[in-house]
């Protein structure tokens, strides 16, 4: 995403916060007028203070009034500011988050397999974080700095021209120190993150895998690995430490020079008459003041460069293309029979790739189809286009004999039952799980649904039954009992139509027996398709898939392929037979 | 926490130079505000543009001074945090590896990185800075006041209402704002967690239909944490002005008491400009003050995190014992309980066996019913709730922890190898071991003929968990690592489970044939991979319900008919 649509984007969201950003504005420059007002005040006051018997005291009230009432509405107008930098900031970044999360919802599985869970949720949490972080400091100091630096060059300059140059000229001085120590600093924090990531790598293996460092006693060597990298990551941060901090140390020195600087010409334009005392002590705070928001600046750049950089990457995900739309009208009927066809269809995820081609199929109501073949033949890829998740290329997948495309993605999933070998619990508790396909079930329904999967026994020795919150992706339930929740979720529903997906090694004999049972129970009068690895399952199947290379190679039942003795044979005799 | 400050030891120097210097440094502030003054009352008012010539050479060597002072501070203050948090990392390290399974099953693995990485760095910044400024910041503020006093101790009066008052409002702000930031951070971890949720389970909720839901339900937690962070962004936004109204004040009054006291002569006009001028530094040491007071608050949590850590003991005491006695029972299992503490059932309850030398032994079960637990008291990665586990006639608690591990060899549950190259891998069983026991170990381990296949063969690369290799090859390499030390005793837990039959059944042969006859223990819920053990062991629930021969336990034991049977049905017939 280029940098033009990043920032159009960015406008495009603030659009909406105008009201903030103009208010927060205006307030910043009445801040920064009056912050520079205020020493141009004092310095008038002294000038009242002039000796013995020499002070004009109604002047200096009179001043001193003004000063207290500069004081009062810079304090409101900085806290406004900030206020209104907040509102805008957050409330922005709140739009983002919600649409880049909508944005996942109608996303196509393409894309979303394609990119890593990790990737994406960074883009959503911590890119949108340093966004904020970035765009509210750009916010509150950007703008203020450079108004201070043009507000007091321009008094500056208005007050003493001489004394104004000796600023401007010293000041070349700072950017160039900054820029030229930022820029070894780069180096060195580079060297310094590559080490820390090699650490962090070698952590996560030696920590991550301590079972195996412990059971073959790799403590001493791990040690010694590690010692070297942190030795290593000791010098390289020494390094990129005390260079960065050198900045702050030489601009306060090239901040004395100017302070020095101001001192000489003010003494000596005071001495040839052509300045006040009052005034000389305003240019002094003013040099104070004016190298200070060069340094806040040019961190301010990069940090927006950085945020910038963040907000692309969330707004590529915003603008990715979404699922195709869905058809309005829903022509299923209320109960379908559960008539399943597929007429030519072609499928690939990777157009060099083919994958399924012309694969035809007739299923009626109440069938079972078993898809076997080798791990990765992509078995999944059936589910993937029956679901409607992915579109076949070309042919039709029709139910009822309704081409899907015409019938909603909702409607459509409505009807099918589906149980992932790749199990997946939300946070929250266990009746929340259950209930996903059937928000308003009642408490009896649940339970007899998981009842008739066996899961209903493990659940009530859970502490607190079937309100017992299980954490993220279903924190200390075992892989067996997360696969009944999954299945008990779909017995609660009953679907016309199911798709199952064997569990492979998850679950013990003796539980797995029971599921088969269930799963029997569940698939009676149901159309089903089974990615399966059980024989018993296999057989019983009307009609078998053979996939291997994502290809269905031959289709028929068990005894028909087997007579063939083509691909299933071989497959079946490696697999079950000794 | 004060543990911690040992690792700071060997930098002590450095600790106390560093703030020396930035003292010195701010001393040399201190007196700029003091060479103005005397500029404008003895330079200026007597026109001696000589002595402001000087005075103004004093300015910019007191710059250089201060410019060196500062940077060896910075150096030595860097040195320190740096030097301290290696230190820390170091012996972090150390310590984590010394505990066993069960403090680090209870710590669990991401926490332990964040400790390592995220933790520590957040205490190097906190000393970076504490070193630089916690001792800076108020003694410029104190000196402020100092110099004010040597000034005009009346003027300097102001001095004492404002600086307290200061800190009372920089005090409160945080003491509100500190812990609702935690608050923000929950909040952040819960929209992270809602995120992460739907991506993993994107073909559920669609499946469902839950789009709508999931995104209501976002779309609320998303709003909380924008109402929490409007919330404490804008308490906090009220520091920056009630600290310049402060100061404000304090100058408003100096001027007027000022002007009091230089129209009766007290003090002179030049005075109250390095007056205000102290006043000036004292807010711009205070906005520091303020965000080291953030950066010292999340260090010492970064501390007590890690400290907490440094605190857990390991639960395990290794004996001295190297020889056990002579006898060919290699392994018994006495009366042995195992209760994990954050359970309510036993994982093992009163298990009794023996093993004699070179036997093979089958431990047949469910998913929970205790099999990997019991495999694991062997080399003690977890320890008996009761009863005792001997080898070869004595309690493995006697025995030195690298004695016992080096006799055994271990294939776990989860096929992983690490970063570096297949023979790299292989030498963690055995660094000493030639090319071609690790050709034998992998002919053995039905791991040859893929490895010979692959180009660089064993010097091979693994990339980091394996992930080069399919689930089947990798866990052929792990059994090949287990053999390469020749281990008394073998342990495969569960690890052929990736494996073909027909690849497991030539793994089962090549293992019979092995010449230094080890103990092996097989794992399995295929009830095919057990079958031809010398001893099948039956777990249910924690307990033995079967023991004996395939023969006997055909005839006898319930659990073992339904689990055979039940692949049986696999097996008839072709």
């Amino acid at each position: 995403m280029n940098r033009k649509k990043t920032l159009k984007t960015v406008f495009s969201y603030l659009r909406r916060y105008w009201g903030y950003l103009v208010l927060s504005l205006l307030l910043a420059l009445v801040t920064v007028a009056l912050t520079l007002y205020v020493p141009i005040l004092t310095g008038r006051a002294v000038d009242e203070i002039i000796g013995v018997d020499n002070v004009n005291f109604s002047k200096i009230l009179r001043i001193i009034g003004l000063i207290g009432i500069s004081v009062a509405v810079t304090a409101f107008a900085q806290w406004g500011m900030s206020y209104f930098n907040n509102r805008l900031t957050y409330g922005m970044v709140r739009d983002i988050r919600r649409d880049a999360f909508a944005k996942i919802s109608t996303l196509p599985l393409r894309y979303l397999d394609a990119n890593p869970v990790g990737d994406l949720v960074s883009r959503i949490i911590t890119d949108v974080d340093s966004f904020a972080d970035g765009l509210l400091l750009g916010f509150t100091q950007l703008f203020t700095g450079i108004a201070t630096i043009l507000g007091t060059l321009g008094i500056m300059l208005a007050l003493d021209l001489r004394i104004a140059l000796v600023v401007v000229l010293v000041t070349p001085i700072s950017l160039f120190v900054a820029s030229f120590i930022a820029k070894r600093t780069y180096l060195m924090f580079q060297v310094q993150s590559a080490t820390r990531g090699e650490q962090t790598a070698l952590i996560d293996e030696m920590i991550g895998q301590q079972k195996i460092v412990q059971a073959f006693s790799y403590e001493n060597k791990a040690k010694e690995r590690f010692e070297d990298v942190n030795e290593r990551l000791r010098a390289s941060s020494l390094k990129a430490t005390f260079y960065s901090s050198l900045v702050n140390p030489s601009t306060r020195f090239v901040n004395s020079l100017v302070y020095a600087g101001v001192g000489l010409a003010g003494a000596f334009a005071v001495i040839s008459g052509g300045l006040t005392v009052g005034l000389l002590s305003s240019f002094l705070s003013y040099a104070n003041q004016y190298t200070k928001p060069f340094n806040e600046i040019s961190g301010v750049m990069t940090e927006l460069q950085n945020s910038l950089v963040c907000a692309s990457r969330v707004f590529s995900l915003i603008y990715e293309e979404s699922e195709s739309e869905d058809p309005q009208a829903d022509p299923l009927p209320e109960k379908v029979s559960g008539n399943v066809s597929l007429e030519k269809v072609s499928f690939s995820y990777d157009p060099n790739r083919k994958l399924i081609e012309d694969l035809s199929l007739s299923v009626s109501p109440g069938q079972r189809i078993a898809i076997v073949g080798p791990t990765g033949c992509g078995k999944t890829t059936v589910i993937n286009l029956l679901m409607r998740f992915y579109d076949p290329i070309s042919g039709v997948i029709k139910v009822d004999n309704v081409d899907i495309r015409k019938i909603p993605r909702r409607s459509l999933r409505k009807n099918y039952g589906m149980v992932l070998q790749d199990t997946w619990l939300k946070s929250g508790t266990i009746r929340d799980n259950i209930v996903m396909g059937k928000p308003d079930a009642s408490d009896e329904e649940v339970i007899a649904a998981a009842k008739a999967s066996h899961a209903h026994s493990f659940i009530k020795r859970l502490p607190d039954g079937y309100d017992t919150v299980i954490g993220e992706e279903g924190g200390s339930l075992s892989q067996g009992q997360k696969q009944l929740l999954c299945i008990t979720r779909v017995m609660l529903c009953l679907p016309p139509m199911l798709i199952l997906d064997e569990a492979t090694s998850s679950i013990d004999t003796r539980t797995e027996h029971r599921i088969q049972r269930a799963f029997a129970k569940l698939m009676e009068g149901r159309t089903s398709f089974i990615v399966a690895h059980r024989l018993s399952t296999i057989r019983e199947a009307d009609r078998i898939l053979v996939m291997r290379d994502g290809r269905v190679i031959e289709q028929g039942t068990h005894s028909e392929l087997l007579s063939k003795n083509g691909f299933y044979a071989e497959l079946y005799r490696s697999q079950f037979a000794h | 926490m004060k543990k911690l400050l040992v690792y700071l030891k060997p930098y002590r120097w450095e600790t106390v130079l560093a703030p020396l210097f930035k003292m010195f440094e701010a001393v040399l502030e201190l007196i700029v505000p003091l060479v103005m003054a005397s500029i404008i009352d003895m330079g200026i008012a007597n026109k001696d543009s000589r002595y402001v010539l000087g005075m103004s050479g004093v300015l910019v060597a007191l710059g250089v001074v201060g410019l060196i002072a500062a940077v060896t501070a910075q150096y030595f203050s860097a040195k320190a945090a740096v030097g301290f948090s290696a230190g820390v990392r170091k012996a972090l390290f150390s310590h984590l590896q010394s505990l066993s399974y069960k403090e680090t099953d209870s710590l669990g693995t991401s926490t332990m990185i964040t400790r390592m990485t995220g933790d520590v760095n957040l205490m190097q910044t906190g000393v970076n800075m504490t070193l630089r400024l916690l001792l800076r910041s108020p003694f410029v503020v104190l000196g402020a006041m100092v110099m004010a006093f040597l000034i005009d101790p009346t003027s300097a009066l102001i001095f004492v209402a404002v600086i307290p008052l200061l800190y009372l409002v920089v005090w409160l702000i945080m003491r509100i704002t500190l812990p609702r930031y935690k608050g923000v951070q929950k909040q952040v971890d819960g929209v992270l967690l809602k995120t992460r949720e739907n991506l993993s389970g994107v073909r559920v909720i669609r499946a469902f239909n839950k789009q709508d839901d999931e995104r209501e339900e976002f779309n609320r937690i998303n709003e909380n944490l924008t109402g929490a962070q409007c919330r404490v962004g804008g308490i906090s936004a009220l520091m920056n002005p009630l600290t310049y109204v402060i100061v404000n004040l304090g100058i408003v009054v100096l001027i007027y008491v000022g002007a009091i006291r230089v129209d009766t002569g007290i003090i002179t006009q030049g005075m109250v400009v390095a007056l205000i001028n102290y006043m000036s530094q004292i807010l711009t040491e205070l906005v520091k003050f303020a965000n080291l007071v953030v950066t010292i608050t999340k260090a010492l949590a970064g501390a007590k995190r890690v400290s907490d850590v440094f605190d857990i003991q390991s639960s395990q005491c290794f004996g001295t014992r190297t020889e056990g006695e002579k006898t060919d029972e290699i392994l018994r299992f006495d009366n042995v309980s195992v209760q994990y503490y954050s359970e309510t059932q036993p994982a093992l309850s009163s298990v009794n066996f023996s093993v004699k030398a070179g036997e093979t032994v089958g431990i047949l079960g469910g998913t929970g019913s205790g099999k990997s637990t019991l495999v694991n008291l062997i080399p003690r990665f977890y320890d008996v709730t009761q009863g005792s586990v001997l080898y070869q006639g004595a309690d493995l608690r006697e025995y030195d922890r690298d004695v016992l591990r080096n006799r055994m060899g271990i294939v776990p549950q989860k096929a992983v190898l690490f970063r570096g190259t297949i023979r790299d891998n292989l030498k963690w069983g055995n660094p000493d071991a030639t090319d071609e026991e690790l050709w034998q170990a992998l002919r053995i381990a039905q791991a040859e003929d893929f490895v010979r296949q692959k180009e660089r063969g064993l010097d091979e690369p693994v990339e980091q968990g394996g992930r080069n290799f399919s689930g089947g090859q990798r866990q052929r390499l792990t059994i090949a690592r287990a053999l390469v030390r020749k281990p008394e005793i073998l342990i495969l837990d569960d690890s052929a489970s990736a494996l073909d039959y027909a690849t497991e059944a030539s793994l089962r042969m090549a293992l019979k044939e092995l010449s230094f006859k080890p103990t092996v223990f097989i794992v399995s819920q295929r009830a095919s991979s057990v079958r031809h053990a010398d001893l099948i062991l039956v777990l249910d629930d924690g307990e033995i319900v079967g023991m004996g021969t395939h023969e006997t336990l055909i005839s006898e034991c319930d659990v073992y008919q339904e689990i055979y049977y039940s692949q049986f049905e696999k097996e008839e017939t072709v």
